[in-house]
């Protein structure tokens, strides 16, 4: 076990897949020299060389159309969009092309391409430089897509994504780049199933969903809540794509009742996809009507409004008071459990 | 040292290891290619400058055009392009002619098909037989394309099955064939976006330490789409063997070319550090001239090249499409007689190449290749297992899709047994 920061453990996670496999090539802006602007690729190209990994041209459908045709060529390419806000110019080669290739010709076209998105907010960034698309993504068949939330899980996910022979979205939570954990390089690939969710604490009132830079502010609330007396079950989802029903059904089964919560915006996201699928599943268990907190159906603000756009603490905690019929704020103070 | 510059010269000190002969050639083709720039480019800039007017130097006019086959079958001559097909023999210019004439029937037969309601859509060719017979018989059969959904000549010349051919124009597939059993990616329909999977695969050739190419084959449409243009920049970058190789068949459905662009498409390529060729797309010794000066350019380490083709595209877009409410009357009549296989013809004839026993067996392989099109259209089952939609969306299993399959499965088997 090594003391890595999360952006460390993902850097730590492509160099064994480079040292695996020599068809794992990296492509990306700035991902060279300078070792990506997060510097999650640090020293990669000084180890491997300039062919393993490229600096790019600065066009992301020029990026990701190589890494497809790299593909039809036997390589597996990682790809590094260098803000979620970048991806949109790539966007039609991911949805037409990378999700699309393997079943336009069932299957004799293999799509390894690992796409790696740094995203969501609460850097104090200008405008493009803290989006949550991953929604878009999930809802298009023929990818998969995962995030992560802590330092093992980067390492050993972004191997899992490498190591896949699906096209895989990979979102890197930014604002938890620099978050620290213990990780063991002999977790790789295959010591995880791809798309399950992981129960990061348990509990018997309430089921927490949430996924990359929100799971910490979710162990946070569970914290709190415990402190008075409600005990949360914290599942981290780690795949949206497919999303892991089983262990969030039979978490709500024991909880009956479920906030999820995400920093992208709520109509036709994630959470509404849980929400919908656990009422399908779990209805008759439920206690409450699943609740929702996310980030607002408007742009992502300028820096200074962030943190009223993105959920923390308060509002998770507000949503589980929703679910547990205590006074909150759509209630007003007067209403009691 | 640049760090670019770098990596060019590892690209070069593998291309050394691979063949010093290789080498050698480039050489060669790099002086070729001065003159072909020369008398191509620079031409038209001198002849630009001089006249001053975007109305003469339109993208579908046919001036500054590398022409080895005149219209009326007498043979041009071109120092810098004839080298390149001078081994081409009259027999194999003959088989050339039954090329085009077979594609030509395969381009009929397959409208027909349409018309009799046995394929819901078909995208003719008519009128860019020689840019694709040309293109196509130049290639290697390690040599990969990637091309668009008209590139049927292309195709044949892969050796597709005809029914695999038709698979798409029937509603039964995404795409009709195994791209690695006849180097060829199913056709892109998202305009331009098979340029960079070219280019990709081309890097890939490079970093394998093979010679094959890679050819993209594209319209003068695609040529306005972004994804045409980032290819060329990473084409360039990266120095990757691939062709572009642009049929400016001088419509999008409705659009002019003089939408696309105000001068000859192929004078953008230079600007990407990509030489590039403008050929006569209805000459099939042009077009095949231009081909192999580009691939061996790429074989041999010089990079990218892009080709102009400058064709008509006789016929409508697709069997959807009604050319008449844009297409101006005559040109059907001008480039009529601009017509890729009877200038090829003329030429046979005017060398005692075509005689009636030819004739005869090139039009029987035609009958024999659209008989054995037909049936295999029509052996192609409509009706499909409603099942299969569910196929090959993912290589690996999926939780959220194998639990809709499961559902739908136990729906449809509701059925059974039928009503009560």
């Amino acid at each position: 076990m090594t003391q890595m920061t999360l952006g460390g453990a993902i850097n730590s996670g492509l160099r064994h897949a480079l040292a695996d496999d020599d068809k794992v090539v990296l492509l990306g802006e700035d991902i060279g020299k300078l070792g990506g602007v997060f510097r999650v690729t640090d020293k990669l190209q000084e180890e491997f060389g300039p062919r393993r990994v490229m600096d790019a041209p600065l066009a992301e459908a020029g990026i990701i159309g190589t890494a497809v045709g790299l593909a039809f060529r036997g390589y597996r390419p990682v790809c590094e969009i260098q803000f979620d806000g970048f991806i949109y110019p790539g966007f039609d080669q991911i949805v037409a092309q990378v999700a699309k290739l393997h079943y336009r010709t069932r299957g004799k076209v293999k799509v390894p391409i690992t796409i790696r998105v740094p995203f969501g907010g609460g850097i104090g960034a200008v405008e493009h430089h803290s989006e949550s698309p991953e929604a878009y993504f999930a809802h298009t068949a023929g990818l998969r897509v995962i995030s992560c939330s802590n330092p093992q899980d980067a390492h050993t996910m972004i191997r899992q994504a490498i190591a896949c022979d699906d096209p895989v979205l990979f979102f890197e939570p930014k604002r938890r780049y620099w978050l620290k954990g213990e990780v063991s390089e002999e977790l790789g690939a295959d010591t995880l199933p791809m798309g399950s969710a992981r129960v990061a604490r348990e509990g018997t009132d309430v089921t927490l969903a949430a996924y990359g830079p929100l799971v910490p502010t979710a162990m946070d609330a569970a914290a709190a809540a415990a402190d008075d007396g409600i005990s949360i079950e914290v599942i981290d989802l780690r795949s949206l794509s497919p999303i892991d029903f089983s262990t969030v059904e039979k978490s709500v089964r024991k909880t009956g009742r479920l906030v999820v919560t995400h920093e992208a915006a709520q109509s036709g996201g994630i959470g509404a996809e849980v929400a919908a699928a656990v009422t399908e599943r779990c209805f008759d268990w439920l206690e409450a009507a699943p609740a929702r907190v996310t980030g607002f159906d408007t742009p992502y603000p300028p820096a200074a409004l962030e943190e009223a756009f993105l959920p923390d603490l308060d509002r998770l905690l507000d949503a589980v008071d929703r679910v547990m019929g205590r006074r909150n704020s759509l209630t007003g103070w007067k209403a009691t459990a | 040292m640049g760090y670019r510059a770098y990596r060019l010269k590892d690209f070069w000190q593998r291309r050394r290891m691979l063949s010093a002969a290789a080498i050698q050639a480039r050489a060669v083709h790099e002086r070729e290619l001065r003159v072909i720039v020369s008398t191509t480019h620079e031409h038209t800039r001198t002849e630009t400058l001089a006249e001053g007017s975007d109305q003469d130097m339109g993208p579908g006019q046919l001036e500054d055009i590398v022409q080895l086959i005149r219209p009326d079958g007498s043979r041009a001559e071109s120092p810098g392009f004839d080298p390149w097909v001078a081994d081409v023999t009259d027999d194999q210019l003959v088989d050339l002619y039954e090329d085009m004439v077979v594609i030509r029937r395969i381009d009929t037969e397959a409208t027909a098909l349409q018309r009799q309601g046995e394929l819901a859509l078909w995208a003719p060719l008519l009128g860019q037989e020689a840019a694709q017979i040309g293109s196509g018989r130049a290639l290697r059969t390690d040599d990969f394309v990637f091309s668009s959904y008209r590139e049927n000549g292309v195709a044949y010349t892969r050796g597709v099955d005809f029914g695999d051919m038709l698979k798409v124009w029937r509603g039964i597939a995404s795409a009709g064939w195994d791209p690695y059993a006849i180097g060829m990616a199913t056709p892109a329909v998202i305009i331009g976006a098979q340029t960079l999977h070219a280019t990709g695969y081309a890097l890939g050739c490079t970093y394998d330490g093979v010679d094959s190419v890679a050819i993209a084959y594209f319209g003068d449409g695609a040529t306005s789409q972004g994804d045409v243009n980032e290819a060329m920049v990473f084409a360039s970058s990266f120095q990757a063997p691939v062709v572009f190789f642009c049929q400016n068949n001088q419509w999008a459905i409705s659009e002019p070319v003089g939408l696309q662009a105000h001068r000859h498409i192929s004078d953008r390529a230079p600007g990407f550090g990509i030489p590039s060729m403008r050929v006569d797309g209805n000459d099939v010794l042009a077009v095949m001239a231009a081909t192999r000066i580009a691939l061996d350019r790429a074989r041999s380490g010089g990079g990218p090249t892009f080709i102009e083709a400058v064709t008509y595209r006789m016929g409508p877009h697709t069997t959807s499409d009604d050319p008449k409410r844009y297409r101006p009357a005559d040109d059907l009549e001008e480039w009529g007689r601009k017509d890729p296989i009877s200038r090829l013809g003329r030429l046979l004839e005017s060398r005692g190449a075509l005689t009636g026993d030819v004739t005869k067996r090139v039009n029987d392989k035609a009958d024999a290749v659209a008989r054995e099109m037909r049936a295999a259209c029509v052996a192609l089952d409509k009706e499909l297992d409603p099942m299969m939609v569910f196929d090959g969306v993912y290589e690996e299993p999926h939780s959220g899709l194998e639990r809709q399959k499961s559902q739908y499965a136990a729906y449809l088997a509701s059925f059974e047994g039928g009503e009560q």
